[in-house]
């Protein structure tokens, strides 16, 4: 028998779409499979947005959104969530930052009043800013300053390849720039870019869309209308030539190289731009993929490596220009230019040879099972619906992601796999400071 | 718009009625080879989640850590990478780990290829071969592997907390020596599968897109033929903590310090677990309590402190953690024995135990929506003897707890002259704030 290919499967949550009077936008996807909810906010203002000067400050700002809001005070809006059985967190990525919570359905009324009580406005006081200050610089010394590969390569390797600001620079923020941020700051920061023309709702799971939608014109109706504001172009041109930097991180007991290429417009070129993302997972996904398998299997020049699109590991919420990446942890003394020289082989082999029988399938099969998996979980499909309409306003889109993924055919992967040439690599090396 | 809510101060919306807690469907079934299978139906996504647990207590750290690592690397039939692409065709993957209490192997496929992903499963089970290349392969990735967790604070910090905590029980170490993975052969681990990997005492859970009683066929069709009646061996109980000075190891140059804090603790099925985990909520296990309420967002000492109850076959422990900046390591300490100190002598607030506990009751109905978190929930259960049903009457006891019942669960076992601290960090920096509080030894 020939090779059979496992039937891609779907799911058909339901999208309900509508725009408050404020320009908010709302989506709704009704599950009534579990009596719990997912509710989301998603203003479309990230890391590429904040002003020079004032790295870190996007992220900053999500710390003060919790900090008490027009009738809450501090230290409430975690009481109310939590006190309800729910959970909370808030992100700050390059093109969006996102509030959620997940919790009991009985909570929906609640969750919509804290969510459009701090869209009308935070509490910004230089007491919560100084404090905030304090908290994020304990969660920089956490995720980058006192661990081996901190920041590698999300904060890392962008200076290698953008040239501006908003794409090079370091979106955790340097210690004095967040000791620099002000009241001020935070008050026009809020007052540009946290508009409800500049935000989507998303509510997902257990919920009436009638009911739910009664709620949301009540609670969210009159928060004030701002427009939103005049997306800045961030485009950069492709490299033309091989970009390479090293350094040494004291705390790293093994070398480390991580390269970047870019990738076509994933909002305007998304069908040029999926076979990428099958790309990387031809390439990593586990130890039947083909790096995995040439090095660490055959030629034992890594210990672990990983592939994926974007530089916070986000292909489907994130906006153009954004990379394809490959990173890879070596044996004590082990050769970076040999990883990368072997990189470019694979992948101009993949180009000039193709596929084997069944790669590309199986390889489809699984992309599915992990979209799928992501989906189960009622905030999951909030969030991703709630990017995927801000930055496409297609939220239905997560419906058809597997789909779309089994669609791409091995001469779409091929072609993407012969761009993937060292002259358009950015790439930087860890020194292992910490070796024995 | 519509009924908008008029402009003023505006108040906070009730909760709507309670959900009740519903149990999913499933079925169980004891195979004669002595496997137990438990299949829960969640077919919310046209997935299943498989986990298979296997008890591992005592088993040497190094060759149980390799065989977990080598479980999957060859069998008579395939290869390592045939069974990669055997798994991924079905849209599935297989991964073992081990703690330890028990050897995991945790799987997600499509549900229409859960047959393939069993009978791959069960030909791992009844054939791993463990070849020597591979193994050889493997054998050096973990001691790189070892290495990077050596460089992490986190890892050192949670080395010396249970070193400290558990002497000489095997919980004590959980890291093998690189020198002892060095020394691994395939024969030891071929031996170490023949004498511990069986089927008796193991329990495989399914949770998703399935028929219970159908997942129940296809396991017993697929790993009916899984033999062999090795050893069972139990681990003896943890033994309790002692308390003593402030454990102090030194990490020159940390811009922070890692401070934990290890207090006694009971099983799940205890009569007083239900009060505990409310006092462990109201003293530090969620954002909304007093601990993180003072040394972050008050002091800003701290990012992601935490309290949790760690659960195991052979005993539990609670644990407090955080990452402090190193010029307020004193200073955060002093905070933390004063929150579990005001704990155990002054009873809670009423409302700060109503909100502990619509969390407690709120997150287990969160932790049952996704197949995924159904089938670790259930797993765990299953290791230690409990099915799902316990949940029902967790949720009852968690529901019942008085005021007076959780401040005397936090005298009981909050109270700090019981905790067993240890503080990771720049010594020559920190020793003489740490000092000025507590007794201090340095490792």
């Amino acid at each position: 028998m020939a090779a059979r290919r496992s039937r891609i499967p779907a799911t058909k949550y339901p999208v309900e779409r509508f725009t408050l009077d404020n320009g908010l936008r709302v989506v709704l996807t009704p599950d009534r499979s579990a009596p719990v909810i997912g509710v989301a906010v998603v203003y479309d203002v990230g890391i590429r947005s904040e002003p020079e000067g004032r790295t870190g400050f996007a992220h900053l700002f999500e710390h003060l959104m919790f900090q008490g809001s027009e009738n809450l005070e501090k230290l409430a809006h975690f009481r109310h969530v939590q006190g309800a059985g729910g959970t909370f967190n808030g992100s700050t990525h390059l093109d969006y930052t996102d509030y959620f919570e997940t919790l009991p359905s009985n909570a929906l009324e609640r969750a919509l009043f804290l969510e459009a009580d701090r869209m009308r406005g935070p509490r910004l006081t230089e007491e919560n800013l100084r404090n905030q200050v304090d908290v994020v610089k304990e969660e920089i010394r956490v995720n980058v300053l006192n661990r081996p590969y901190g920041g590698f390569p999300w904060l890392t390797l962008p200076p290698v390849m953008f040239d501006t600001f908003p794409n090079a620079h370091d979106g955790y923020g340097s210690f004095d720039d967040l000791e620099s941020a002000t009241v001020a700051d935070a008050a026009d920061f809020f007052r540009r870019y946290y508009a409800s023309g500049n935000a989507v709702l998303a509510v997902s799971g257990d919920i009436d869309v009638a009911e739910a939608t009664t709620l949301i014109e009540r609670h969210f109706g009159d928060v004030p209308a701002r427009p939103a504001p005049q997306r800045p172009d961030f485009t950069e041109p492709d490299l033309t030539a091989e970009r390479r930097t090293s350094y040494t991180d004291k705390l790293a007991p093994l070398p480390a190289v991580a390269g970047a290429w870019r990738v076509p417009d994933p909002i305007t070129d998304f069908i040029g731009y999926l076979p990428y993302v099958v790309l990387a997972e031809v390439l990593t996904d586990g130890d039947a993929s083909r790096l995995v398998e040439r090095l660490v299997q055959r030629d034992r020049t890594v210990t672990s490596l990983g592939g994926y699109l974007g530089f916070m590991g986000d292909p489907f919420d994130v906006r153009d220009p954004t990379a394809l990446l490959l990173q890879a942890h070596l044996p004590p003394g082990g050769d970076v230019d040999k990883v990368l020289r072997t990189i470019d082989e694979e992948l101009d082999r993949l180009a000039t040879d193709g596929l084997t029988e069944g790669e590309l399938a199986r390889t489809q099969a699984r992309m599915a099972t992990h979209l799928l998996r992501d989906t189960d979980a009622v905030l999951g499909r909030a969030l991703r619906m709630a990017v995927l309409e801000q930055q496409r306003g297609e939220p239905g889109l997560l419906n058809d992601l597997p789909r779309l993924v089994g669609e791409v055919t091995e001469e779409q992967v091929r072609a993407a796999a012969a761009t993937i040439r060292p002259e358009r690599r950015a790439s930087i090396e860890v020194i292992a400071g910490g070796a024995k | 718009m519509t009924a908008t809510v008029p402009p003023g101060p505006r108040t906070l919306p009730p909760l709507g009625p309670n959900r009740r807690l519903k149990l999913p469907q499933q079925a169980e079934r004891t195979l004669g080879n002595g496997l137990t299978v438990i299949a829960v139906r969640r077919p919310a996504v046209p997935l299943v989640e498989l986990r298979l647990w296997v008890p591992f207590g005592r088993v040497h750290l190094a060759r149980g850590a390799m065989l977990s690592q080598t479980l999957l690397s060859g069998t008579p039939t395939m290869t390592s990478v045939q069974i990669a692409a055997e798994l991924q065709k079905v849209g599935g993957g297989l991964a073992a780990g081990l703690d330890p209490d028990r050897l995991m192997l945790t799987g997600t496929s499509l549900v229409t290829g859960l047959d393939r992903m069993l009978e791959i499963l069960a030909e791992v089970l009844t054939g791993a071969t463990y070849p020597k290349e591979e193994v050889a392969t493997e054998r050096d990735r973990l001691v790189d592997r070892i290495q990077v967790a050596q460089s992490q604070p986190a890892h050192l910090a949670r080395v010396a907390l249970l070193k400290r905590i558990f002497g000489r029980h095997p919980y004590a170490v959980q890291t093998p020596e690189t020198d002892e993975v060095r020394a691994v052969r395939p024969g030891v681990l071929r031996r170490l599968h023949t004498e511990r990997v069986h089927p008796a005492d193991s329990v495989l859970v399914l949770v998703g897109d399935v028929q219970p009683e159908r997942a129940l066929d296809a396991t017993e069709k697929a790993l009916g033929g899984w033999a062999g009646a090795g050893r069972t061996v139990d681990l003896p109980p943890a033994p309790p903590l002692e308390p003593g000075p402030l454990l102090l190891v030194d990490r020159p140059g940390s811009v922070q310090s890692s401070l934990r804090v290890a207090m006694p603790a009971v099983p799940r099925t205890h009569s007083d677990h239900a009060a505990l985990q409310l006092a462990n909520l109201i003293f530090g296990g969620y954002f909304s309590s007093r601990w993180v309420e003072n040394i972050r967002e008050d002091k800003g000492y701290t990012y992601g402190p935490h309290s949790l109850i760690e659960h195991a076959v052979a005993g539990s422990v609670l644990v407090a953690a955080a990452e402090v900046a190193t010029e307020v390591t004193g200073p955060a300490l002093l905070e933390t024995t004063y929150e579990l100190g005001r704990l155990a002598s002054l009873p809670p607030k009423e409302d700060e135990l109503e909100q502990a506990r619509q969390y407690a009751l709120g997150t287990l109905q969160l932790g049952m929506s996704t197949q995924a978190g159904l089938a670790a929930l259930v797993s765990a259960y299953a290791g230690n003897g409990l099915r799902l049903d316990f949940l029902a009457e967790h949720a009852a006891r968690l529901a019942k707890a008085t005021v007076a019942d959780v401040a005397e669960a936090a005298a009981r076992y909050l109270a700090p002259a019981k905790a067993v601290t240890v503080v990771l960090g720049d010594a020559e920096r920190i020793a003489p704030s740490l000092a000025a509080l507590t007794a201090v030894e340095t490792a």
